[in-house]
């Protein structure tokens, strides 16, 4: 470190250079530049889904209606248990981060390789985890209609439980196929159809009494307001405009479409951050195999970008609470 | 390299023989809270749904929590509780009055537009 260091000569007086006031080198120092301003751009980001969700407060989507599906168990409704699982994985990758650390102060190559080798792979967990989570979430799940006032109506029978449109609604023989610019007007082009138009579902509803549409209004006990049977049928009749099938940035099944815009931003800068994180650390594995920080008897590097990985943990701390917990 | 680590936590009230110990500490630590807050995200227990400062007891819990395992993510895993006193002031107070100042804002006004949407006369709800 010493030697990067320009000596003036004037060293004994306090302001003549020379002088560490914080004791910290000055890679770790723009690090932490770096993790601030870094820190309030993710701080932003979820400070602007709060002020969306305060703007939505009475018709917000609850994310434990949203978030339930686990890998590999089909059908089965588990709020919180696969994104506490992707936590943990982040939370243990953060450990043997800073146990590599720790291995670079004691200049001990082999533990440092091995602790970096498992964040990398718990990085690349993690990430895996998050294009799940983002495949199931742009599938979908139950499909809902969209009113004219860009509301989402979705089905539930008599006992309050979500239907999924596929439970009551038939397909007609598709006389409307998708427009794709090779069979029609070239400059045109229109995205996936919805499995089942708006006549099939309102015929479905017609021919199920036990099926009630659900509104995005939250009543007094935080639950969403089902409406009664003749209700339904009304408000089906005179609002509804087309189905809607999973989500993307325009619309989505589970209510405000903010909803989905957050959740894609959020969590993909977030994941782009994660990825990013997943590479530097691999770059700095291969130095620590190939030995450059063993000649340069100093693992700094390790702990700058150990830093970064740290960071990226407790964003994802936050990232938990505001989007899956509050 | 031989940095001299502090190697206790809560205040002295739980003492570490060596880093990769506290290291270790702070993970039962860090899961214990995430296994709190993942079982109250659950389970949703009544008497926290109650409404406090505005917001329900139960929101308040997993805000503190966070706020929490940030603290000890910080302090521990980024070696804050190790740097001078003036490198640690200059990142967390920095952050940490900005943040607040942001959020205060942004809340504010969400509310206030959340108002005039339902006390006003524009009708946006069909």
């Amino acid at each position: 470190m010493s030697t990067t260091v320009a000596n003036t000569g004037t060293e004994v007086k306090t302001w003549g250079g020379g002088n560490e006031p914080l004791k910290a080198s000055y890679g770790k120092m723009m690090m932490w530049f770096f993790i601030v301003s870094d820190a309030l751009t993710f701080s932003a980001f979820l400070a602007a889904y709060g002020f969306s969700r305060f703007k939505f407060i009475d018709s917000w989507p609850i994310a434990d209606e949203v978030f339930t599906h686990v890998p590999f168990l089909h059908g089965q409704e588990h709020p919180m248990i696969y994104v506490a699982f992707m936590t943990f994985v982040l939370i243990m990758s953060s450990v043997t981060m800073v146990l590599a650390v720790n291995a670079g102060h004691h200049l001990n190559k082999a533990k440092v390789t091995l602790y970096m080798f498992l964040t990398i792979i718990g990085g690349i967990i993690f990430v895996g985890s998050q294009a799940w989570e983002w495949a199931t979430f742009i599938k979908g799940d139950f499909g809902a209609v969209q009113t004219k006032g860009g509301n989402i109506l979705q089905f539930v029978d008599t006992d309050g439980n979500r239907v999924a449109l596929r439970d009551f609604v038939v397909a007609g023989e598709g006389e409307r196929v998708q427009h794709e610019s090779k069979n029609g007007v070239w400059f045109v082009s229109e995205g996936t159809l919805p499995t089942y138009t708006m006549d099939e579902v309102m015929h479905g509803l017609e021919n199920h009494d036990n099926i009630l549409v659900r509104t995005q209004i939250l009543d007094e006990h935080g639950h969403k307001t089902v409406l009664t049977r003749a209700e339904s049928l009304k408000q089906l009749k005179a609002n509804g405009t087309h189905v809607v099938e999973g989500a993307n940035l325009h619309q989505n099944e589970y209510g405000a479409p903010l909803f989905a815009d957050f959740f894609f931003f959020i969590t993909g800068f977030h994941g782009f951050h994660v990825l990013s994180g997943v590479i530097i650390n691999i770059i700095i594995f291969f130095n620590v195999v190939l030995g450059t920080y063993e000649r340069r008897k100093n693992y700094e590097m390790v702990e700058k970008v150990g830093l970064y990985w740290h960071f990226v943990d407790l964003v994802w701390v936050f990232v938990f609470t505001f989007f899956y917990l509050v | 390299m031989a940095h001299a680590h502090k190697l206790e936590i809560f205040k002295g009230l739980v003492k570490f023989k060596s880093n990769t110990q506290k290291i270790w500490g702070v993970l039962i630590l860090l899961t214990i809270v995430t296994a709190i807050e993942v079982v109250l995200g659950i389970y949703k227990p009544e008497p926290l749904m109650a409404h406090v400062l505005g917001m329900k007891a139960l929101n308040w819990i997993f805000i503190i929590l966070t706020l929490v395992k940030a603290y000890y993510i910080t302090w521990d895993f980024m070696h804050m509780r190790d740097e001078t006193k003036g490198l640690r002031r200059a990142v967390v107070w920095t952050a940490v009055f900005l943040i607040l100042y942001l959020i205060f804002i942004l809340l504010q006004e969400g509310g206030y537009v959340f108002r005039v949407y339902d006390e006003g006369f524009i009708k946006r709800d069909f």
